[in-house]
């Protein structure tokens, strides 16, 4: 007698597969959710020098963003008949015990009779300004060649990468210098050259990643798909080349600051009355042992700003780079 | 070996032929009449039609260009226009400082950046470390030209009379004049001959030259009026020694074979100046030789703060003052010595690390 056996169960509706396709699907999708952003974010979080420098940066760009606000006068404005002030006076802070009846200016007077610290507020958001803009054009400029010189190869590669090579040769705020020599002093023109000086940077990196990933199974996968190189290049491939791209481009924008600094103390960049912390230092620089304030304060912000980004660039490098997590061994001697 | 150098020769050769045609076409990019440029805006048709023939200017750009390399090769960079005088005389004259002191702010920079790397490896994670990275990140933040000023305030007006006090500007104490060595050791050499213009070089390296005539006084004073912006010209190739030593330092220290030497007992200072640093050292040399670009473009800032007559003070004054031929022989100048020393970083990892073959 044969036992009567178990009844086959059912095969599955097509009800039920969409179900179990779907479940897969959400999951998948609070895979990606919580182990790409997420991860990023915990590993980021986990930097304290990347804490510390987007805390300063939230600052800053708090300070660009609110300049009307903070400063007590237009940085553009003389005060000559406004207020009892003399030229390049030094700073006065009632608590300090300067008098009261003296109008309070916390970093002084420049050289034109205005106040510095109303100066040094509107610089942040004209560097700011700079670093974001060049970097930005750099970067996509950057991303462009790299990206075509990677993917294509053969010539059109050995072409790209040797004009970087070239523009690599030159120290880059020596060529700034001569570029802007070319174009004309102005703001204008030294953002220009400064996104220029830097563009080798960026097409080297995304170069870099794109040789890495366009050997990938999934990369193979969408030729054999028939998508068409750009969809490739821009869809599948770049997207996965970000993260160096980030970590370099925050420290280019500390770079592109100090640059364009420098650029605008030579007089070469941003031109007076423009409030650009490089052009006031350098236009009251034979000023230095009478009014040493001019000087020391418009360094100092320029400092700062750069700090911050160094220190952001370097906690997303250790957080988003995982080549460089060997690099910390827990235990040295 | 040498053959390794030879390739490395020829494979730079198109880097600098695109240097040549960079300061070639950005020369010939200038807006405005070359003539008028050059031979100031008054100049006649009829002169500026001879300027123009006798400069090659109406030839074709292409055979323009090879003018251009045929002069440099000659090492004939035209006139200044501010001072009618050939170029390569003015850079004799100049290049001399700029080399001293970009050599004496590279050596500050690895003296302390790689024992600051180096503490702040082996104490990882402690107070020593965190206060070298702070610093090195401070450094590379700083502007050059900001802590000239700011240096120049404190040890030339806040430590006046105190011997701390140093000078904030020039080459030598007023009155104190540099001998030539050339006129101490009585050698002779035709004016404007090569081997005079090779003396004058030498000369005008005011530390050599101080050194071998023995002259201790000129060399004090020159040594004091060199650390400012020696001091200032250092921070930032100093902060990024310190850190990539730390970095490398640490990549190594991780590794199964310092554990093995630290197991049979050896002391910790030995494994790490011998064992560990010497492995570390590749990655620092390499950045070493990257840091001469930050140097001479630093010189720039400095020499014109500190009252240096140097290369960089000059190409800024030549770009103020529209000296054309003066901005491009320099320019091309220092970009070539900039290939120049990443190729003999290249070259000289082979007797750093004996691991790299070179084929």
């Amino acid at each position: 007698m044969s036992t009567p056996s178990e009844p086959p169960s059912p095969p599955p509706s097509l009800e039920d597969s969409k179900h179990t396709t779907e479940a897969l699907n959400n999951s998948f999708q609070d895979y990606r959710a919580n182990s790409l952003w997420r991860l990023m974010l915990r590993r980021i979080l986990r930097q304290r020098s990347a804490i510390v420098g987007g805390i300063i940066l939230g600052m800053l760009i708090l300070v660009a963003v609110f300049a009307p606000v903070l400063a007590p006068y237009d940085p553009e404005q003389v005060l000559i008949g406004v207020e009892p002030v003399r030229k390049r006076q030094s700073p006065c802070i009632h608590l300090l015990g300067c008098p009261a009846d003296q109008p309070q200016h916390w970093m002084g007077i420049d050289g034109n009779v205005r106040d510095q610290l109303s100066r040094v507020i509107y610089g942040t958001r004209v560097s700011l300004f700079i670093g974001f803009t060049t970097i930005g054009f750099a970067i996509i400029l950057g991303t462009i060649l790299g990206a075509v010189s990677g993917y294509a190869g053969g010539w059109v590669d050995n072409v790209i990468m040797r004009l970087m090579d070239v523009l690599m040769a030159f120290p880059s705020l020596l060529l700034a210098i001569a570029i802007v020599n070319v174009l004309g002093r102005g703001l204008q023109n030294a953002l220009l050259a400064i996104a220029i000086v830097n563009v080798p940077i960026y097409a080297r990196v995304v170069r870099a990643s794109v040789l890495s990933i366009k050997e990938q199974d999934f990369v193979e996968a969408s030729r054999a798909l028939g998508a068409n190189p750009f969809r490739i290049l821009f869809v599948r491939i770049l997207p996965n080349a970000l993260s160096p791209l980030i970590v370099s481009g925050t420290l280019g924008i500390a770079g592109a600051i100090l640059e364009a600094a420098a650029l605008s103390f030579l007089g070469l960049g941003a031109q007076p009355p423009t409030p650009e912390w490089g052009s006031m230092l350098g236009s009251e620089r034979n000023q230095v042992f009478t009014a040493p304030h001019l000087v020391f304060y418009p360094g100092i912000a320029i400092m700062i700003t750069v700090l911050a980004f160094n220190l952001l660039g370097d906690g997303l490098r250790d957080a988003l780079d995982p080549r460089l997590s060997f690099n910390k061994p827990e235990q040295t001697l | 070996m040498f053959q390794y150098v030879i390739r490395r020769l020829i494979l730079a050769i198109p880097v600098l032929f695109g240097i040549l045609l960079v300061t070639f076409v950005l020369a010939r990019l200038i807006p405005g009449d070359p003539c008028k440029a050059i031979l100031g805006e008054k100049a006649t048709q009829q002169v500026c039609e001879r300027f123009i023939r006798e400069h090659g200017l109406d030839k074709p750009i292409p055979v323009q260009f090879g003018i251009y390399i045929r002069n440099v090769a000659r090492g004939d960079f035209g006139n200044s226009i501010r001072f009618s005088r050939p170029v390569s005389i003015i850079l004799i004259e100049r290049l001399p400082l700029t080399l001293e002191l970009g050599f004496i702010a590279t050596l500050l920079a690895v003296l302390i950046g790689i024992p600051m790397g180096l503490l702040s490896a082996v104490y990882s994670n402690s107070v020593v470390d965190v206060t070298t990275m702070v610093t090195a990140n401070i450094g590379v933040s700083m502007p050059v030209y900001w802590l000239g000023l700011m240096l120049a305030y404190v040890f030339a007006l806040t430590l006046k009379d105190t011997p701390f006090w140093l000078p904030p500007s020039g080459r030598l104490t007023a009155g104190l004049v540099s001998v030539p060595f050339y006129q101490v050791y009585n050698l002779t050499s035709q004016p404007d001959s090569f081997k005079f213009h090779v003396y004058e070089f030498i000369a005008n390296m005011y530390l050599f030259n101080s050194l071998i005539t023995f002259d201790w006084r000129i060399l004090s004073d020159a040594v004091q009026h060199l650390i400012l912006p020696a001091v200032a010209l250092c921070t930032i190739p100093m902060s990024i020694i310190a850190r990539m030593t730390r970095s490398s330092m640490l990549e190594v220290l991780g590794l199964d074979y310092i554990r093995t030497a630290r197991a049979k007992g050896l002391p910790k200072p030995k494994v790490v100046l011998k064992h560990a640093f010497r492995n570390a050292l590749l990655p620092v040399f390499t950045i070493i030789g990257l840091q001469l670009g930050t140097v001479f473009a630093g010189a720039v800032l400095t020499e014109t703060i500190f009252g240096l007559a140097g290369v960089g003070r000059m190409l800024f004054e030549a770009i103020t003052a529209r000296d054309y031929p003066i901005v491009q022989a320099f320019t091309l100048v220092i970009a070539i010595g900039y290939v120049g020393m990443n190729l003999l970083v290249d070259v000289s990892y082979v007797f750093i690390d004996p691991r790299i073959k070179l084929k």
